[in-house]
């Protein structure tokens, strides 16, 4: 194999959305029978391609939507550049090359195993969360068919879990910081027909903590599937649980690779056309260098998480305090100290969420928003609306590994004059 | 005495704005009625009563009752 091409090293900067419509070369050049090596095309970056005449900002930019994406961590990119030249092979075929494919996955399998708190022979690896999410839940719920087919979870879930769920589904509410009405819970779930039970470690949008303890004592014999995609790499895993799903590129792993951990004693049914690979709940040729490159971002991730959990928390109280101090008409919400280390959430009365999302973005900040007008569909966040507190003017900040004090300052200290900006243009 | 104010077709925070500009022309213990389809409404509306100390009086079928308390 040949080492990877140059023009990736160095550059951990998405590929521009714009090249795909605007360019059509890339599509050429990869069809081509004689194919051209210059892949430089493939790494426009938003500043080439946006119509954006402040370039220079570029350079002073402030990532806060880790819980989105993180660049992946060094430790990762490193192990995926030599896992490439050295477990690209298959890991079921007998000779040499796939034995060592193998062994580099089963490495990789016994890190993220021991991660989570399983046996290496109870994880399987998808090829995303989602994945992990929609196999898993089917997988159980199909199991148990003959208890029934009703997936209980919190209106709070990811819409992976709520998308399963489908039709078939007893949603249970949530209080005003997120949490699940446990009384309520553990009425769901020992109604008869109950297939499996469903609730996330932690809340992807606003960090509340889940008491997934007690849910797996009130759950009983119904297996309880945890959703631990916004908290696996940041906060302490939780115990109870029958099968977990979680996602790499959520602790700075590559995309690409989910986990599904399944205890012993779950029974699963694929109900989908399986293969030999991950006893079928993951069918298709995996790919091993990520697998690598996850098990190497969590290990180090890990490794920093005592220091960052203590940085981060600091850093959130912080912006907490300084949002609900300097901005009149805010709503911090969720809960302030039973939460994932590097969330919080705030929504801005009469500000439009997409212009506020904007404004900062131009200013240098990235973060999201779960307001209606961000989204696709004009329905505001499900979590914010299930919560039942204001969700326009919403925005998200989530701290990465590489996030300073003195970027989180800066935000503090950039975000009233924005927002008091959008108000006064709409005369409030 | 009851204004009613209709916001549909009136996309998120319009609705919201034009409820916080309202309720103060009209006097304390009156009541605005506001009619918005925005789906935002249903949860924003509500939360506007809590956050800035106002009764809702009702909500459903696109349709808020907001009484001026202060």
């Amino acid at each position: 194999m040949s080492t990877p091409p140059t023009p990736a090293a160095g550059h951990s900067v998405g590929v521009s959305p714009h090249w795909s419509k605007g360019h059509d070369a890339p599509h050429r050049d990869l069809h081509s029978s004689t194919p051209s090596h210059s892949t430089e095309h493939l790494l426009a970056t938003a500043s080439e391609g946006s119509t954006c005449s402040s370039v220079s900002r570029v350079s002073e930019r402030t990532y806060l939507d880790a819980a989105s994406a993180e660049p992946m961590h060094p430790a990762a990119r490193e192990m995926l550049l030599s896992a490439v030249d050295s477990g690209w092979a298959d890991p079921v075929r007998l000779h040499h090359e796939g034995r060592t494919a193998r062994l580099l996955v089963d490495n990789a399998r016994a890190v993220l195993a021991e991660a989570v708190g399983v046996r290496p022979d109870e994880l399987y690896l998808t090829t995303s969360g989602t994945a992990a999410i929609q196999s898993g839940l089917t997988a159980v719920r199909a199991a148990r068919s003959r208890v029934g087919a009703t997936i209980v979870h919190s209106a709070v879930e990811h819409s992976a879990v709520l998308r399963t769920a489908g039709e078939a589904a007893a949603e249970v509410g949530v209080d005003r910081l997120g949490r699940v009405e446990l009384d309520a819970f553990t009425d769901a779930v020992r109604r008869p027909g109950v297939a499996v039970a469903a609730l996330q470690s932690a809340n992807h949008e606003v960090g509340t903590r889940q008491p997934i303890e007690a849910a797996a004592a009130a759950a009983g014999d119904v297996p309880l599937f945890v959703d631990a995609s916004a908290s696996v790499g940041h906060d302490v895993v939780p115990t109870g649980w029958s099968v977990l799903a979680a996602s790499a590129h959520k602790w700075g792993g590559p995309a690409g690779i989910g986990l599904l951990a399944v205890k012993k004693g779950t029974r699963i049914a694929p109900a989908w056309p399986m293969d030999e690979r991950e006893d079928g709940l993951s069918p298709g040729f995996p790919n091993v260098p990520n697998a690598l490159a996850a098990a190497a971002a969590l290990q180090a991730r890990l490794a920093e998480a005592e220091e960052l959990d203590k940085r981060h928390r600091a850093w959130i109280d912080e912006v907490r305090r300084r949002v609900a101090a300097d901005i009149p008409d805010v709503e911090v919400v969720g809960d302030p100290d039973d939460r994932l280390p590097h969330i919080l959430t705030f929504s801005c009365l009469y500000v439009d969420g997409e212009a506020l999302v904007t404004a900062l973005d131009a200013e240098g900040f990235a973060v999201s928003s779960g307001s209606a007008c961000t989204s696709s569909t004009l329905r505001p966040s499900h979590v914010l609306a299930a919560m039942g507190v204001l969700t326009h003017g919403n925005v998200r900040v989530s701290l990465g590994r590489d996030t300073t004090h003195d970027e989180v300052q800066r935000f503090c200290a950039v975000l009233p004059g924005l927002v008091q900006r959008i108000r006064a243009e709409v005369g409030m | 005495m009851n204004v009613d104010l209709d916001c549909r077709g009136l996309l998120c925070p319009l609705p919201v704005i034009k409820l916080a500009k309202t309720l103060p022309t009209v006097a304390v213990g009156d009541t605005v009625t506001v009619l918005a389809d925005d789906p935002a409404a249903a949860t924003d509306i509500p939360a506007w009563c809590r956050m800035r100390s106002q009764e809702l009086v009702s909500a459903g079928e696109d349709q808020y009752v907001v009484r001026r308390v202060s």
